[in-house]
């Protein structure tokens, strides 16, 4: 138990001591990928980005059944 | 029925996703070579124990960084669309394009967290064996990644290994090997990640002759193009040998494809191969769409032939052949693969018709058609041709195809010179004094990746209007949402992705000029 201990506290050391240490250009990469994250996450799948069939339909049998509509061609 | 859709809608999905895509393959290319590379000189530090080869690793571990901390996540955009604007498409490839894309998640998760981190952070503090095994399960991990993002483009292209299930209206996977080894996602595979290894070997090569232009860091640039002169042409010799493989699996399986890169109105026996050519607007027509002739052309008598059949006399069909049908050679025509794609849709149509009435007995007869193998090879393949209201529509841009893939290729021959250069040059001891060569490889750096974008641009131009290849036209694949969204969006991405390019140029530049640590 102890062992496990230990090896989880090396490798929060082992991260912390990381970004700790990081070099300019590394913090610069991380605020990059921040901004861009939360761009991805926060706002274009908030706003823009819905799951189309999801959010019509309730369970998989309903969005089959619109799809299957879907997929047949017109005047059918 | 379908529904009415915006024809400007189509044309605005396929934009966005065309722009994230070709945004996103700026960044992945890079990161699938230059892993590689870092760790080759990792490898040649382990076992040296030269102080000069650590150096090297770490600032090409550095650029490695920068690509891959802007370029991640930049694929998640791609899914979000398929999920909004592609929803039909989305639900019909079932667990087929899920799957795949599910396990490069969770693997790239992994790799993410784990050994990327003990890459950078553990330098001194892990031992250099483990060190290294990261290194090389970063690169690897990272090519993995990408196979399962071309297993499920490789299976819109050739559909296997799947059953369509009339019921949740979803092709389901009946063989995943079937899926997996698809002779079009072996050879994409190999040939897109050996044009990402030709990308970072010229990026390499291309800044370690910027360093010898300024006369700095002069044994770190020989080192550095040693292994980039190397890689890069086994990669392009490797890339050369792919291309040729994965032409041919085109011709076979993409027919219309193969026939519009090569801008083959007709069908030839002894067909030469266009090297380089010049279209025009020609003497023929089908239906609409006009068949291109040549302005000039440069081309090798019966290679064509002998390329694709191993035999100088064998016929190549053209794309007139691919429309009408050539009976001789045992082609079907357009008209024919309508009628057997109607008769597939109209046993869909049973099928929602014996529902309706609860006809079980017809419901599950109807389940077994749709199982037989004869129904799926012979009638439901050509699913899509029932959406097809004339034959020309199954023709995709001539143009673009040809310009993209001669375009391809020349480039691609280009790079073998360029590497096999750099390599006597070094080898002879004057890549210093040849700085018209070392101006030349600089200002290669963006070719691959252009030629690696052209490559794209050939694969989904070239198979339209299939999004997936003889089953699903893009029209049919698009969801009915608002144009005015997908427009914003589309700016929306362009100002971002246009923001990380320019952020990881700056960084990277700010830390090349800075130069190797001492």
């Amino acid at each position: 138990m102890n062992s496990i201990q230990e090896m989880i506290k090396s490798v929060v050391r082992f991260y912390a001591d990381g970004f700790r240490n990081m070099s300019g250009w590394g913090r610069k990469a991380w605020l990059i990928i921040f901004i861009k994250l939360f761009i991805i996450f926060a706002f274009l799948r908030i706003f823009f980005f819905h799951d189309f069939l999801g959010e019509k339909f309730k369970d998989d049998a309903h969005k089959s059944e619109y799809v299957r509509n879907n997929i047949l061609k017109p005047g059918n | 029925m379908i529904e009415n859709i915006d024809p400007g809608l189509i044309d605005w999905s396929r934009a966005q996703f065309a722009l994230t895509a070709i945004y996103h393959w700026l960044f992945v290319p890079l990161t699938l070579g230059l892993s590689l590379i870092v760790a080759f000189m990792e490898t040649m530090y382990f076992r040296t124990g030269n102080e000069e080869w650590k150096r090297i690793t770490r600032f090409w571990m550095t650029l490695f960084g920068i690509n891959f901390a802007i370029g991640i996540a930049t694929g998640i955009i791609l899914e979000f669309e398929f999920g909004t604007n592609w929803s039909n498409y989305s639900w019909f490839v079932g667990d087929i394009f899920g799957a795949p894309l599910a396990i490069e998640g969770i693997l790239a998760f992994f790799l993410e967290s784990t050994f990327v981190a003990v890459m950078f952070f553990g330098w001194n503090k892990v031992n250099g064996k483990f060190h290294l095994l990261s290194t090389w399960l970063v690169a690897i991990g990272a090519n993995l990644s990408a196979l399962w993002i071309l297993v499920a483009n490789a299976w819109m292209e050739n559909p296997v290994g799947m059953v369509f299930n009339p019921e949740t209206a979803r092709n389901e996977m009946v063989n995943f090997w079937d899926v997996l080894f698809n002779p079009v996602a072996v050879d994409k595979f190999l040939h897109t990640t050996s044009s990402g290894f030709v990308f970072a070997s010229m990026f390499v090569a291309g800044i370690s002759c910027w360093f010898l232009i300024k006369k700095r860091e002069e044994q770190f640039a020989r080192k550095s193009i040693l292994i980039a002169g190397i890689f890069g042409l086994a990669s392009s010799l490797f890339l050369a040998f792919t291309g040729d493989s994965s032409a041919r699996t085109i011709a076979e399986v993409q027919p219309m494809k193969f026939a519009s890169f090569e801008a083959l109105s007709e069908g030839k026996q002894n067909a030469p191969l266009i090297v380089f050519g010049v279209l025009k607007h020609g003497e023929k027509n089908i239906g609409s769409k006009n068949l291109p002739g040549f302005v000039f052309k440069i081309q090798i008598p019966n290679l064509l032939s002998v390329l694709t059949e191993g035999n100088k006399d064998a016929y190549v069909p053209g794309i007139i052949d691919r429309v009408n049908g050539n009976p001789e050679k045992g082609i079907i025509s357009v008209a024919e693969k309508s009628e057997k794609g109607k008769r597939a849709m109209n046993y869909l149509l049973d099928y929602k018709k014996a529902r309706e009435n609860k006809d079980n007995e017809q419901i599950n007869s109807l389940m077994s058609k749709f199982k037989d193998k004869d129904f799926r090879d012979n009638y439901f393949r050509f699913f899509g041709y029932s959406y097809i209201k004339t034959p020309d529509e199954i023709i995709p841009d001539i143009y673009g195809s040809f310009y993209s893939f001669h375009l391809m290729v020349v480039l691609g021959f280009l790079f073998i010179l360029i590497f096999a250069l750099s390599l006597v040059f070094l080898f002879n001891g004057t890549i210093e004094n040849q700085k018209w060569f070392n101006w030349i490889v600089l200002y290669s750096i963006p070719l691959p990746l252009v030629a690696s974008e052209l490559g794209w641009i050939l694969t989904e131009l070239g198979r339209q209007p299939w999004i997936i290849q003889d089953l699903m036209p893009v029209s049919v694949a698009v969801s009915n949402i608002g144009k005015g969204s997908v427009q914003t969006t589309f700016w929306l991405f362009t100002i971002l992705f246009t923001s990380l390019l320019i952020a990881e140029v700056s960084i990277m530049v700010r830390q090349i000029k800075a130069g190797p640590t001492h």
